[in-house]
């Protein structure tokens, strides 16, 4: 049960009950759908780039707790980042959330807590579609991307 | 809230008789995360008892050789085992000859079967083929492909609230251009037992045939394709304790004598040149290649298995079981229930306030109990709820009362840490 409590922080019920940024965002530039076909989860990721820095973040979609904290933190951790830094960031997420063998990351912050995630490989991709998505977002692709 | 089947249930399940059975399932015994198993994913897949996993065993230790062409000992045993299954498969489902009984992969690809070889070749566009709302993707895909091959379209039938077919809409939707209907015997989102008696009534008086898709119904209720009088009954293996890779799709002499091949190559054929093939009979005309011999002596094993138990039996035990079930979940304050057919068999998928299916189902996983969550390859069917998943916990045979009270006790475990 350790390992549940590990997966199931109090932040991620927090996030979940009460997503930050969890709303359409006027004067997006930036947006892109993404979708989970396993369990049919949906999210929809918007931005507002200007100068190669993100200035806002914002998502709406229904999902489980896992990827409703995962997409509030990210909105959170990404405003104000360059896009370099956020390719950076995302990077160390994926690699957070699927390496058992990695030690913790201090550049992700409060995303440290989905590292329970890695315990849990069904969940992997909840905890990955927001970034995804978020990917989808910054290329400008129009298509839904999926987790597959 | 109450549901029945229509079972005469005169046999009585001790304790004792699904003790036994548990026995003869050896994956029972296993634990996961440090908890005894409760495996209650069995619209997923069956678990396998040992006579099944013997069966299969035995045959690549003593009689493997391939079918039908070889001359010598070996090729001859491994013949008669796979055409001794095919007529395992005859009498367990009541079809009038084995040459009924095509063998496949699944279910799915029955269905693919029947949509590529019986309806694309008829199919003009405007034609209609009629499904229900809570059908299985399998049952709708490969009809939705023929459509778009042949220009035909689908007309769906609606079910009502409580999951159940509306056989009014049904008698409406039959129409001058409906060419075949394919329904589910009983649905793996909802657990809906449906009427498929009145459906191939119905569809009969207008001349139109009828695809049955059993791979649910296949082992918790008895089928019997001739008291049904369908003209297509798909199944696969895996749900009935028996291997995966294997499944069955029967159909009557008349309909696949008239049909084209599905899958050309060896075994299909009588005699080939470059210039002409002729086809095999029946049923080979639709085994292309090698087949699947070990999972139809496996699936075989499966149905003796079932059958010394007595469907009726089962039944009514899986019967006992989802009444207790319900009842117990009915006291859970924010649970709903999807599917409240009056006639229902061992599927119970529903929704818990504030918690996504997930979350509920990697909780229960901690306390090894196995449920699935998500919409189960019938999204149709969760729009029609306006939801996009649920849980799902479905019973059979080897599962207990004890096993239920512990899917109640993970429920109310996982509601306590999601409402701190």
């Amino acid at each position: 049960m350790s390992d549940l409590r590990e997966l199931y922080q109090e932040v991620i019920f927090d996030h979940y009950k009460a997503p930050r940024n969890c709303h359409e965002l006027a004067g997006a530039n930036h947006r892109a759908e993404g979708h989970n076909p396993l369990c049919g989860d949906a999210i929809t990721v918007y931005l507002r780039i200007e100068d190669g820095t993100i200035k806002d973040a914002a998502f709406i979609g229904n999902g489980c707790a896992i990827s409703t904290a995962s997409a509030s933190l990210m909105t959170e951790a990404l405003k104000g980042k360059k896009i370099a830094e956020v390719e950076h960031i995302s990077e160390d997420f994926r690699r957070m959330v699927t390496d058992a063998s990695m030690a913790p990351h201090p550049g992700l912050g409060k995303l440290e807590v989905l590292a329970g995630v890695r315990e849990f490989p069904v969940r992997v991709k909840c905890a990955t579609l927001a970034w995804h998505t978020l990917q989808a977002a910054l290329r400008g692709q129009r298509s839904p991307v999926t987790t597959e | 809230m109450s549901f029945t089947t229509d079972l005469q249930r005169e046999a009585v399940v001790t304790p004792r008789g699904c003790a036994q059975w548990r026995d003869d399932f050896p994956i029972l015994r296993g634990r996961v995360n440090g908890k005894p198993l409760v495996y209650l994913d069995n619209a997923a897949t069956t678990q396998k008892p040992q006579a099944v996993i013997d069966a299969e065993s035995r045959y690549y230790a003593h009689d493997n050789a391939n079918v039908h062409r070889g001359v010598h000992t070996l090729s001859q045993r491994a013949t008669a085992a796979y055409e001794a299954a095919r007529v395992k498969i005859q009498r367990f489902i009541n079809a009038a000859a084995a040459e009924e009984i095509v063998l496949v992969r699944g279910a799915t690809e029955a269905i693919n079967l029947v949509a590529q070889s019986y309806a694309r070749p008829r199919l003009q566009p405007g034609d209609e083929i009629v499904i229900s709302a809570m059908e299985h993707h399998s049952n709708i895909v490969p009809w939705q492909l023929v459509g778009e091959q042949t220009g035909a379209v689908l007309k769906v039938v609606p079910i009502n609230d409580a999951g159940e077919l509306e056989l009014d809409a049904f008698r409406d939707l039959l129409g001058p251009r409906t060419r075949l209907v394919a329904i589910t015997h009983l649905s793996n989102a909802l657990g809906s037992i449906v009427p498929v008696e009145s459906v191939i009534a119905l569809a009969h008086d207008r001349g139109v045939p009828v695809l049955v898709d059993g791979a649910q119904a296949i082992s918790h209720l008895p089928v019997d394709v001739r008291a049904l009088g369908c003209d297509f009954y798909a199944f696969s293996g895996h749900k009935i304790f028996g291997p995966t890779g294997i499944g069955v799709l029967y159909g009557r002499t008349e309909l696949l004598d008239a049909m084209p091949p599905y899958q050309g190559g060896g075994d299909m054929i009588s005699s080939v040149t470059f210039d002409k093939t002729e086809y095999n009979d029946l049923p080979y005309k639709f085994e292309a290649g090698t087949p699947n011999i070990a999972g139809a002596i496996g699936l075989g094993a499966a149905l003796d298995y079932v059958s010394a138990i007595g469907m009726q039996v089962i039944a009514a035990h899986e019967h006992d079981l989802l009444t207790y079930a319900t009842k117990a979940v009915s006291g859970i304050p924010g649970l709903r229930i999807i599917g409240t057919a009056r006639r229902k068999a061992s599927i119970l998928s529903f929704t818990l306030d504030g918690m996504h299916p997930h979350d509920v189902g990697t909780i229960l996983d901690c306390q090894g109990v196995a449920i699935r969550a998500g919409h189960h390859c019938s999204m149709p069917v969760m729009q029609r709820y306006g939801i996009r998943g649920t849980a799902r916990a479905s019973f059979a045979l080897y599962n207990t009362r004890e096993e239920v009270d512990a899917l109640v006790a993970g429920i109310r475990k996982a509601q306590e840490m999601f409402h701190r």
